[in-house]
């Protein structure tokens, strides 16, 4: 079955490759296009590992077609820190041991940075369920939480 | 799957020809929130997938006669984000919102949802109980069906071969009416509904009900409309007696099965619980 040749644009710059159909973004974007800091947990959703924007929307890569992403605009953890500034979620993820294994991290970090972008004044509450589809196996949440809403308190304040 | 075809037609056309030419062996992509999960399983092994979200008679949310046409394309997350869709139709709204994550709101559809065709499905009970329709495309053109007509058990729809749901349709509102939809799930979140309850409902002047659905989900096979539920509320005043009634009427008609995440007697105490404080719900957004 022939490839398909797909021209996207990810993190801000054009790109292309090759793609089998039934192959998702998330095997293209590793595999393919080599960042692999979108992580593969579950495949089917659950977990979050593999979140990214996609036109702006924050999807599982897992459950989007590599395909589909043709004319469309990716945004992954590769492009969250402005060279070599980190992102304020980034940092205080560092700053507040918001992790472990780091497994789950890019896609809290991309999820987190979607919710802050429509919600600068999040409650728990609301942080907790924006995550909900983030899964970690470390942490427990509770630093996860306190560092987006100190991120959050600190981007408002700036 | 490994000679799996990817099609993206332009028009409503192209993907009925790609789908009736497939015999049965396409699937339709929508969200993709339940295909890719059953492709990547090996669940089933398509000859060809058709995207229809290139399709612009599946995308958008457009007024309709008083009501509103949302396309087979649209995400939970779009609907949520629609102010005036979601004042007249909070229920169908928070069915629709009920399902998966954030990241699974991004895609999931109530197009893919309804056609998927599960039981525990979040978003059709309170389509169902809105008298929702739908537009079904296929080779002999274009047809209106009623949303409880789409899903015939679970995993099985009564679409013919070639044939797909371009979008759903929600008719005119009176005023004072509203709607509400609750779900009782084992965990807080990111869960399948072990019962779903709908209620839509309109209220005269004076607050007394004058017409009513009520719409249980994952107590059977298919959704259960309870036309006793239904007819407790009508003529009353949403009052302690109608919702007991209501309670009752819809703990007689579940139908549920006995799982790991709950039993036939608490599914079925639980379906009168969630239909009456849905039935509340909904009468307190129409007073409002």
């Amino acid at each position: 079955m022939a490839k398909h040749h797909v021209t996207t644009t990810i993190n801000g710059e054009a790109a292309e490759y090759l793609c089998e159909p039934q192959e998702t973004l998330l095997d293209v974007l590793r595999d393919e296009v080599g960042l692999t800091g979108t992580k593969e947990g579950c495949s089917s959703g659950d977990c979050g590992a593999c979140s990214v924007m996609l036109d702006g929307r924050l999807v599982c890569s897992c459950l989007v077609l590599g395909v589909e992403a043709e004319g469309k605009s990716v945004e992954t953890i590769e492009g969250m820190a402005d060279g070599e500034e980190l992102h304020p979620l980034q940092q205080k993820f560092l700053e507040e041991a918001a992790l472990q294994c780091g497994f789950c991290t890019p896609g809290v970090l991309i999820a987190a940075k979607a919710l802050l972008e429509t919600n600068n004044n999040p409650t728990e509450t609301e942080v907790r369920y924006w995550l909900a589809g983030n899964l970690c196996r470390c942490t427990g949440y509770d630093k996860i939480i306190r560092a987006v809403m100190d991120t959050a308190s600190d981007m408002r304040g700036a | 799957m490994s000679g799996m075809r990817y099609e993206a037609p332009g028009s409503v056309d192209e993907a009925v020809t790609l789908l009736a030419d497939a015999n049965g062996a396409a699937r339709v992509l929508a969200g993709g929130t339940d295909l890719l999960v059953q492709l990547r399983a090996g669940m089933i092994s398509p000859d060809v997938v058709v995207n229809i979200k290139n399709i612009s008679e599946t995308q958008g949310i457009a007024a309709d006669g008083g009501g509103f046409c949302i396309g087979a394309s649209v995400a939970g997350a779009e609907m949520g984000e629609n102010a005036a869709l979601k004042a007249a139709w909070p229920g169908v709204v928070e069915g629709a919102e009920l399902i998966g994550s954030t990241q699974v709101q991004g895609r999931a559809t109530m197009a893919g949802n309804l056609c998927n065709a599960s039981p525990a499905a979040d978003s059709v009970p309170a389509l169902i109980a809105a008298g929702a329709t739908c537009t079904v495309a296929g080779p002999n053109g274009q047809r209106e069906v009623s949303v409880s007509d789409i899903p015939t058990g679970p995993g099985q729809t009564s679409l013919g071969n070639g044939e797909f749901v371009v979008n759903i349709k929600l008719p005119a509102r009176p005023a004072n009416a509203s709607d509400a939809y609750l779900r009782m799930i084992p965990r807080t979140e990111m869960d399948i509904a072990i019962v779903g309850a709908a209620v839509n409902l309109v209220l005269d002047g004076d607050g007394t009900c004058t017409e009513a659905s009520v719409v249980l989900g994952a107590v059977g096979p298919k959704t259960i409309t309870v036309a006793d539920a239904a007819a407790a509320l009508v003529g009353s005043k949403v009052d302690d007696a109608a919702l007991a009634a209501v309670s009752a009427a819809c703990s007689a008609a579940a139908t549920p099965i006995d799982d790991k995440r709950g039993t036939v007697a608490y599914r079925t105490k639980v379906a009168g619980v969630m239909a009456a404080r849905a039935a509340a719900i909904a009468a307190e957004r129409a007073r409002s």
